[in-house]
């Protein structure tokens, strides 16, 4: 049930600070793909460079309504506005990228393969769907050892990724279990090249939820106080026991599937549909209109960003990479193993 | 008193729960039934809030168990038949084999196989899957011959921070007895030399260990010594146990209840071919089921396995060169 102080001030937050907060994430993020864009398309970032241009409002939205150290937070590849705002050190991004030895998966795996367990985010397996069973194990376990009090886990995927058997079996898990789980979907039409209509015949993604008896609901997801407001309530509700949470934000996504994409299966119409709205600026004139900040604010959140981006990179850049010598080449944990 | 293998296991999981609170269960019907082999019989009763029912989910079984060594706890994972663990192939090894490379975070679950053909079970309840689970880095692989080792290893196997896939052998459930359970036991990972010999050394494992030992009994009438080496744990493969035994013998046979093409014993043999030639006095020979799906009927199964029969004529031809 709902408890302690992390809660009573959550509640106490009305909406703005909470957009204020993801929006200064949503700019950071924004910042920070466009800077990692330009170094791939330079050909300075070996593998894939995967971006949430356009979905950086529900992923923040989601995320600012976290709390870290004590929820669970397992992102997938268009969250880097989530990672951000859940506490994830933006150097450690950028170490991922640019292959730092001192990188979280110490050039192991690259890109958005990267997370801290430890500090309540797992770091994504490519597999699509297999995250969100183990954020039921944590929650699980938690349960089991009585420390779970009312905290949450919450994990993203694509519309495509329903699709796959792993989700089905995770929110069948959840739902009979009844754990504080969150799953957002980020459904911008396409998976990779593939429409909806190849991926699933319901009406609408939420519809799979009534099949879990589960909650799901729908939210546009182009719009930053509408996600907030959406996933503060989901929350509260997970945390208070009424079990899994299925949210899905409606958008496009604002890139290529990868950066190598220049998404030629994306029709004139639909970018130009309200689904193309890019969240970012909606949200900055929103943000004016209600009088939450000026434009002097906000202009210092794009040259703060800008500057903590350049130095992120800056130090990734510097560090050693990984030494094929010296490197721990074991996959076991236990010493017994290696010898 | 005596004790089976099935019983072992039991055994082996209630000592587990009782030291240790990280440790629970999660399966099909392992709750209040006891699960399809009884296999946790009576330990929901001990354990009610560690023994727990789990949906037909293989995938999300095991992406439950990594969740939950993420948050310090020491799952096992009960398959209702080695052969399902194939809907949680993805999760066991992309997700649980490779959490500790990618994230410095030990992934201590274990999962339970059981595994191998008895008469009548066919081809979707009888697969020998280690191969398969030892072909990926980060699993530990093993696959108990005894009623002791199947208590003991599985112990070690629980105790272990990574990831083990536990093969335990459902012919050898009812079939095998000891006396007692063991206090002392060798290390899981090291094989055991079962029976010394001097013309040919089997390198073998699990139910195929016994048909060995019945082939060995009846050669050793006509006057031929057979070393039999138990592996016990197929991967890590104790090779120094292997290669001490043919400097001894000069002949190898490694036998293997799972399907011929690749495989334990096409490792066994390629690592005694490349670290241990020229302590070879005769090409090395290899046994395996065949390379069909698992027949049904028993007149089918009897023969589509390796047994003690057409291990005897592997092994006199392999004295014979
Ligand atoms: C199980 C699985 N199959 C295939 C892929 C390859 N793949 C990576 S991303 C992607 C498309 C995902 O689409 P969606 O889930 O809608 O997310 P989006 O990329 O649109 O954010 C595919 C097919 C994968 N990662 N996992």
């Amino acid at each position: 049930m709902a408890s302690g102080a992390d809660h009573e001030d959550n509640l106490k937050n009305d909406s703005s600070e909470m957009v204020l907060d993801a929006f200064r994430w949503m700019v950071l993020a924004r910042t920070f793909e466009d800077k990692i864009s330009s170094i791939y398309k330079a050909g300075k970032i070996v593998g894939g460079v995967y971006v949430g241009k356009g979905q950086e409002a529900f992923s923040s939205a989601l995320a600012v309504n976290l709390v870290k150290g004590k929820d669970i937070y397992s992102p997938l590849i268009r969250d880097m506005a989530g990672r951000s705002a859940f506490g994830e050190p933006l150097v450690d991004a950028a170490r991922t990228y640019m292959g730092s030895s001192k990188g979280p998966t110490q050039g192991r795996d690259g890109n958005v393969h990267r997370g801290n367990p430890r500090e309540g985010m797992p770091a994504m397996i490519s597999h699509l769907g297999a995250m969100i069973s183990v954020v039921n194990g944590i929650l699980f376990a938690r349960r089991m050892k009585g420390t779970l009090d009312d905290a949450v886990g919450a994990t993203t995927i694509g519309d495509g990724g329903t699709s796959t058997g792993a989700f089905h079996e995770a929110l069948n898990l959840a739902a009979v279990e009844n754990l504080p789980l969150i799953v957002s979907v980020a459904n911008n039409q396409f998976a990779y090249s593939t429409p909806n209509s190849k991926q699933f015949a319901c009406d609408n993604i939420t519809d799979k939820a009534v099949g879990y008896g589960i909650t799901g609901v729908e939210v546009d997801g182009t719009d930053l106080v509408d996600c907030v407001n959406t996933f503060k309530l989901c929350v509260e509700k997970a945390r208070a026991g009424d079990g899994p949470q299925l949210v899905v934000g409606n958008l496009l996504r604002l890139s290529g599937h990868g950066e190598h994409d220049d998404a030629p299966y994306i029709s004139e119409d639909l970018r130009k549909s309200k689904l193309g709205e890019d969240c970012l600026s909606k949200a900055h004139n929103r943000i004016l209109d209600e009088g939450w900040a000026n434009q002097g604010d906000i202009d210092d959140i794009f040259k703060e960003s800008d500057d903590e981006v350049k130095s992120a990179i800056h130090t990734a850049e510097s560090e050693k990479v990984p030494d094929p010598y010296s490197h721990n080449w074991s996959a076991y944990s236990s010493s017994i193993l290696n010898e | 008193m005596s004790i089976t293998y099935l019983e072992a296991i039991r055994e082996a999981q209630s000592v587990a729960l009782q030291k240790n609170d990280e440790v629970f269960i999660y399966g099909q019907d392992i709750g209040f039934f006891g699960g399809a082999f009884k296999s946790t019989k009576g330990l929901y009763n001990e354990f009610p809030d560690r023994v727990l029912d789990s949906p037909i989910s293989e995938d999300a079984m095991v992406g439950l168990a990594v969740g939950a060594a993420i948050e310090g706890m020491r799952p096992i994972v009960e398959m209702q038949f080695a052969d399902f663990s194939s809907v949680g192939f993805n999760q066991i090894v992309n997700q649980a084999a490779t959490l500790y490379w990618r994230t410095s975070l030990a992934c201590p679950i274990t999962i339970r196989l059981p595994s191998g053909g008895t008469p009548g079970s066919g081809p979707f309840h009888s697969q020998c899957m280690e191969t398969i689970y030892a072909h990926y880095p980060g699993t530990v692989v093993m696959a108990p011959s005894t009623v002791e080792d199947a208590y003991s290893m599985l112990l070690d196997a629980i105790s272990i921070d990574d990831p083990v896939i536990f093969c335990e052998h459902k012919y050898l459930y009812y079939h095998l007895k000891a006396q007692q359970l063991p206090k002392k036991a060798l290390p899981a990972t090291k094989a055991r030399i079962v029976r010394p010999g001097r013309h040919a050394t089997i390198v073998t494992y699990s139910a195929m260990v016994h048909e060995a030992v019945s082939t060995a009994e009846k050669l050793s009438e006509d006057g031929f010594e057979i070393e039999i080496v138990d592996l016990r744990c197929v991967k890590p493969i104790d090779i120094e146990t292997v290669l001490g035994s043919i400097a001894r013998t000069g002949r190898v046979l490694a036998i293997g209840e799972a399907f011929p093409w690749g495989g334990v014993t096409a490792e066994i043999i390629s690592q005694i071919t490349s670290e241990g030639f020229n302590l070879l006095d005769a090409p090395p020979a290899r046994l395996n089921s065949l390379d069909t799906p698992i027949p049904y009927h028993p007149e089918l199964w009897r023969f589509h396995r390796p047994t003690a029969h057409s291990i005897e004529d592997k092994i006199r031809k392999l004295i014979k060169e």
